[in-house]
């Protein structure tokens, strides 16, 4: 007999025979999905090239058949090593991927046209972010196999959150020769030709601290102070994490004047917290301390009322530097698409700034229109769905907690990044996970998106119990006298 | 050229109604031990299988929420660790109680434990025939059999 098995991990050990024959991996599922998603791809891919008036060729088909490959690799080792992970998580990274890689391309095209004939130097962005999909998907093989089970990962979870906040405020104390300001945020690292953004990884860092963090010290949150009002208020000194995430968060925004990760991570601790301990009273604190944090925010700092500014009226401030130009060109960008959109590599994309990273949803919005841009806003609701729907299936609460984190950070960036460019909340300026031009947020999150497979492989393996199997017993009085251990 | 359009996010929706086609399936695959979906499982399995008891569901106590296949297999409760539901439940014997399937019905019968077994109000002394949806109560846990 194994270890006493408790609480919820007990019904499952009767029956594992039961289950055996009935928990299909599903990674045949997978695998045609993937091919589905290939072919968007290349489908994409071919209408660019055709609407761009460049030479079809079968060129296209090759590079749709390399871009199955990079991702049959990460297939082939998700069967090897989480075969019972979520067949769904895969084939949805892969299309918004693809899907990206297509837009930078496409942007890339109409850069170099103006690029042409304003006799500037051609900067192509789309060689160096398929190299980062290779590393980045080279990465996702390294940590399914490192990480075996994702409990392992609460033994080194004080080691994470410390490398995590590390990584998060060193762009703000390097001297600006090694991390200088771009776009008025100063959360880069050159290393040579790369620059690298720490703070992308340390958001799934931290999130595994908080997650073994809060595992640990559950029972301290669920203690009860005072009743005020028929609330239930928590301890003052109970409000440590919440307060030390309000403080980093605050500190990310002064310091490296960076309103995106400062949400963000802010945000996704909130959501953490009341899913481990499932009092709404820490939201209503939490929001409370928000609305504090950001009225103090505004008043302070120039670079907070600018972009509080132009979100109100984007066209107000129009011409200025700095204004709102960005997000009107956007509004147009997307007013111009429509609900049907002017077709892949038929509308003009390349007149936001930025259109390749930050803003790269206004430029799906202005060519697959409403209907494209809805249809990728779900596909992220599934990605984030099969998520949490292994969180909630996960028998142990750390990866309970873990994969419900995960996927609401993946949902909370697009929430943030889609919401600015559409003018619902300020513009904040991250990535779209996956679908933006940068190697530090699509490396980590492809990690993220590792860790969320093995969650879902741990939480859709069928048990093996830690009783063995009953075997067809011999009649009574056939059978062999034998020596039976005691369960203890 | 409009066409192509159109056919491009007539293909993007296909990829979608796919992954949801997965989830669709998925809801409904065997996994041991099942998070309560309340709404979702009853109407499907009610259609198949009409009034068979097919799962036992603890909807009170630290397990709420649990669900068990029932495969014809009887299922012991209490303490113990082999038990197939261990209750960690201060009012529950080492060996409390068992639930057995005779012909096409479920029978509970009390394993002699120190605070009893409850088939809705009647204190169980000898196996009692469960039906569908009626309470059984297990120091503070409460189980109840459904389709």
């Amino acid at each position: 007999m194994g270890s006493p098995v408790q609480g919820a991990v007990g019904p499952v050990a009767g029956q594992s025979a039961g289950v055996d024959k009935a928990a299909p991996t599903r990674r045949g599922t997978e695998l045609l999905l993937l091919g589905f998603a290939a072919f968007v791809v290349t489908i994409a891919l071919m209408l660019v090239e055709a609407n761009q008036e460049q030479q079809l060729s079968l060129r296209i088909v090759w590079y749709g058949l390399a871009f199955l490959g990079l991702f049959g690799v990460a297939h082939v080792a998700v069967r090897r090593f989480a075969p019972y992970a979520d067949p769904l998580i895969l084939p949805c990274v892969a299309l918004l991927n693809g899907l990206g890689l297509v837009m930078i391309y496409r942007i890339d095209l109409a850069m170099t046209e103006k690029a042409i004939r304003l006799g500037r130097e051609i900067n192509n962005d789309v060689p160096k972010q398929i190299l980062w999909t290779t590393v980045a998907l080279a990465l996702f093989l390294g940590v399914l196999i490192v990480i075996k089970d994702h409990r392992m990962l609460t033994r080194y979870s004080y080691t994470f959150g410390l490398v995590g906040l590390v990584l998060l405020a060193l762009p703000a104390f390097l001297p600006s020769v090694i991390a200088p300001t771009i776009n008025g945020a100063k959360i880069w690292l050159k290393l040579g030709p790369f620059s690298v953004q720490p703070g992308e990884f340390s958001k799934v860092l931290l999130l595994v601290f908080f997650a073994g963090f809060l595992v640990s010290k559950r029972d301290l949150f669920m203690a009860a102070g005072r009743r005020v009002l028929g609330v239930d208020l928590p301890r003052a000194r109970d409000l440590g994490p919440v307060v030390f995430a309000w403080a980093v968060s605050l500190g990310v925004l002064v310091f490296q004047k960076d309103l995106g990760t400062s949400l963000l991570f802010y945000g996704t601790i909130l959501v953490m917290l009341y899913v481990a301990t499932e009092r709404a009273v820490w939201v209503a604190v939490g929001l409370l301390l928000f609305v504090g944090g950001a009225i103090v925010a505004y008043n302070l700092f120039t670079h907070v009322q600018q972009r509080v500014a132009n979100w109100v009226d984007p066209l107000a401030t129009y011409a200025d530097a700095g204004g709102g130009y960005q997000i009107a060109q956007a509004l147009f960008g997307l007013g111009t698409g429509g609900v049907g959109g002017t077709g892949l590599g038929a509308g003009r994309p390349d007149l936001v700034p930025l259109a390749n990273t930050d803003f790269i949803t206004a430029a799906i919005g202005e060519e697959l229109g409403f209907i494209g841009m809805a249809a990728l806003l779900l596909v992220y609701t599934v990605l984030a769905l099969r998520g949490m729907r292994s969180a909630l299936a996960v028998r142990d609460t750390f990866g309970k907690l873990l994969g419900g984190g995960l996927s609401f950070l993946l949902v909370m960036q697009v929430f943030v990044v889609v919401g600015g460019v559409t003018k619902l909340i300020p513009m904040t300026g991250i990535t779209a996970p996956f679908l933006s031009y940068g190697g530090s947020s699509l490396l980590a999150n492809y990690v993220l998106v590792a860790v969320l497979l093995r969650i879902s492989d741990a939480a859709r393996r069928p048990q093996t119990g830690s009783r063995p199997r009953p075997v067809p017993q011999a009649p009574i009085a056939e059978a062999h006298t034998v020596m039976v251990e005691r369960p203890t | 050229m409009q066409l192509t359009r159109a056919g491009f996010l007539a293909l993007l929706w296909l990829f979608v109604l796919a992954a949801l086609r997965v989830v669709r399936s998925d809801l409904y695959a065997a996994s041991g031990l099942r998070v309560a979906m309340p709404g979702f499982r009853r109407s499907a399995a009610g259609k198949v299988r009409g009034k068979v008891p097919r799962q036992l569901v603890v909807t009170h106590g630290a397990l709420a929420g649990t669900r068990i296949t029932l495969d014809g297999r009887p299922i012991l409760m209490g303490r113990a660790d082999d038990s197939t539901l261990v209750l960690d439940d201060d009012y529950a014997s080492t060996r409390h109680a068992r639930l057995s399937l005779r012909g096409t019905d479920w029978y509970v019968e009390d394993l002699g434990s120190t605070n009893g077994t409850y088939l809705d109000r009647a204190k169980v002394t000898q196996p009692l025939r469960v039906p569908l949806g009626v309470p059984i109560r297990i120091g503070k846990t409460v189980i109840e059999l459904r389709s």
